[in-house]
């Protein structure tokens, strides 16, 4: 089944913002909002759930302390507990400053990295991947709404949009919905 | 305008009173004479006092005096001279537990005072960062600054008669100040701290506590005469004095604050130094201080008087308390783990003397002002509740007078510490007068800076 998508496409984000509160008020859907920089306070007017990669990277984080911990507390103590310059190796609290060091590297580690692959497998990026860029211009100066056409009158949603100001309105069959 | 509740003011005065008691009080029972100390011994000889008296006696017997850093020395080589004489070694003991018991009073009083002395001069090198980096989220808690630097006056006069004291020998709380230890013919002689003597002798150490003092006061008294004037001004012209004053205060409180963590602390250890000291005090100041300012603007805005402080502001100064912990952990593990590993004997005293006579603060220390702030700041969402910021700041700040505890007791009182009535007596006294000078200041002009340059985006600051 063919849906239709409205692009709407303005060249002032102060402008975009409005024209984002004036759609969302009028209870029309919008798909996608693309942007060529962070328009601050887009995310608050499109009423997008905030974000929880804070919380994954807190969890990694604690993933790579458990590692460090565990792996020294092997190596060091349990599995050749060797005196080494005179280093307490009888148990790993005895020894434990010296380990401080990398019990925060890995910490880091674990949860910048793991926090990073998330961020690309959540947002769907990847080496050769196809761009989604419907409009090149969005990339550089311009920012384009796009709007689900639905079952709304045509005509009118194209009015209503050129009232918010919109540059260039541009009505795209989709070939197949996705 | 602020006025003062009249209950506040009683609140401060009670808290003085009562604190006033228990400091009197601590005086009043610390022994005068080692037959006194050998009765207190005998009567905490069971109940609370058993563990103490353990320590004490493995201590009389202990060949590890030079690890007590300060008064030891001068009892080891008295024991040393009559090694053999078990009655000498036994009186000897029983002095040396005088000498500590004598400080703890003192010991109380002087940490309690540093603690909000430290208070209100990290808020003034904040209060100056400020102005200096031209922040734009800061100017409407200026006045709260103002405020709480009302106090720096008040404390350097104190602490500076509690240094004379100590000069004149009223007390014995810094143990490089007998004269005895820098004279080669007497049996005293401590020749480490004779090599040190031309740094650390009576004079030239209080004209540094003047000069430091006096230095941080005159900035105080200018830039707030200054921010109080610019409120009439009709240019920028004292907002333009105060940024370029702050810029000098903060050179000269780096090299100050760094000489007088020398001077006002690691003297207590006479024997042992270490480079990043001036570092750690500095943030244990900061994260204190921040800690001042969050706490005192919530309860300020709770009365309704910070119209333009919102939410936005707390989480800014809550992200601050939250990085100084860790930047006051950072510098405390550097130094500690330095030393652990190296273990040289001179420098790893500090540290034996603290994990074996101070272990629960030692470490304790490290929950409450790493752990606990670290899990409670850490989200974003957290910060900006106010009643948790206040909670966490009760916790910062108890951790950061353990911290002075434990930097200043070992050298002054050795094992013979306790939280008892002189600290509890202590701290009330002091947080009673830092309340009433505090608040009494805020009273003095209005709590919203004028015409400030940045007061717009201050008042409209959102994150």
């Amino acid at each position: 089944m063919a849906s239709k998508t409205i692009h709407a496409i303005y060249n002032d984000d102060d402008l975009l913002m409005q024209a984002v509160k004036q759609v969302r008020a009028e209870h029309y859907h919008i798909e996608e909002v693309y942007t060529p920089f962070p328009v601050h306070g887009l995310d608050k007017v499109m009423g997008l759930a905030p974000t929880r990669i804070a919380i994954t990277s807190f969890m990694y984080g604690l993933v790579g302390l458990t590692v460090a911990v565990l792996m020294m507390n092997f190596i060091m103590i349990e599995d050749w507990p060797q005196n080494i310059g005179g280093k307490p190796s009888f148990s790993y609290i005895e020894n434990m400053p010296a380990f401080v060091p990398i019990m925060f590297e890995l910490t880091v580690f674990f949860a910048a990295h793991l926090m990073v692959i998330t961020f690309y497998m959540r947002s769907k990026l990847w080496p050769f991947k196809k761009a989604e860029n419907p409009d090149v211009r969005t990339t550089d100066d311009h920012f384009l709404m796009a709007i689900d056409a639905g079952s709304h009158d045509v005509k009118k949603l194209t009015k209503f949009l050129y009232d918010t100001g919109a540059m260039e309105i541009s009505l795209i069959e989709n070939e197949e919905d996705h | 305008m602020y006025t003062l509740p009249s209950k506040l003011k009683l609140f401060a005065i009670i808290f003085m009173v009562v604190g006033a008691i228990g400091i009197v009080s601590g005086f009043l029972t610390a022994p005068s004479t080692t037959a006194e100390v050998k009765e207190m011994m005998a009567s905490h000889g069971d109940g609370h006092g058993s563990d103490q008296s353990t320590a004490e006696e493995s201590h009389s017997t202990n060949e590890n005096h030079n690890a007590e850093g300060n008064l030891g020395d001068e009892h080891a080589q008295v024991a040393n001279e009559h090694g053999e004489n078990a009655h000498d070694s036994e009186e000897a003991h029983l002095e040396h537990t005088l000498h500590q018991m004598q400080n703890r009073p003192w010991s109380a009083l002087y940490i309690a005072c540093l603690f909000f002395l430290f208070i209100a001069l990290g808020t003034l090198a904040f209060y100056g960062i400020q102005y200096a980096a031209q922040a734009g989220w800061s100017p409407v808690l200026f006045r709260v600054m103002e405020g709480i630097t009302a106090y720096l006056p008040v404390a350097s006069v104190i602490l500076f008669v509690l240094l004379l004291l100590s000069a004149f020998h009223v007390n014995h709380i810094f143990h490089w100040m007998d004269p005895e230890l820098v004279d080669p013919n007497s049996p005293h002689y401590d020749k480490l701290i004779a090599g040190k003597s031309g740094w650390l002798n009576v004079p030239f150490f209080l004209i540094r506590a003047a000069i430091f003092l006096a230095g941080w006061n005159l900035y105080r008294y200018f830039s707030r005469r200054n921010s109080i004037k610019q409120d009439a001004a009709d240019d920028n012209s004292w907002f333009k004095k105060n940024f370029k004053m702050s810029a000098g205060f903060l050179v000269f409180f780096i090299v100050t604050e760094s000489m007088m963590s020398w001077d006002w602390i690691m003297s207590f250890d006479p024997h042992w130094f270490s480079t990043l000291f001036g570092w750690y005090v500095f943030a244990g100041m900061m994260v204190s201080a921040i800690t001042v300012i969050a706490m005192v603007s919530i309860i300020l805005k709770k009365q309704g008087y910070l119209e333009f402080v919102n939410d936005s502001h707390i989480h800014d100064l809550a992200k601050y308390m939250f990085g100084f912990s860790i930047f006051w952990t950072y510098l405390w593990f550097s130094q500690f783990m330095l030393i652990w590993y190296a273990n040289i004997p001179e420098e790893v005293t500090y540290f034996v003397t603290r994990i074996e006579d101070y272990k629960l603060p030692f470490f304790g220390m490290l929950v409450t002002n790493f752990v606990f702030p670290v899990l409670l700041l850490m989200n974003s969402d957290y910060k900006r509740v106010n009643w948790f910021v206040i909670l966490t700041g009760v916790v910062i700040l108890a951790g950061q007078y353990i911290n002075l505890f434990v930097m200043v007791m070992p050298g002054t009182v050795g094992t013979s510490w306790f939280i008892g009535l002189p600290e509890i007596g202590s701290i009330l006294f002091f947080f009673g007068l830092f309340v009433f000078v505090v608040f009494t200041a805020l009273t003095k002009a209005p709590l919203l800076a004028k015409r400030n340059p940045f007061m717009k985006e201050s008042k409209h600051y959102h994150y």
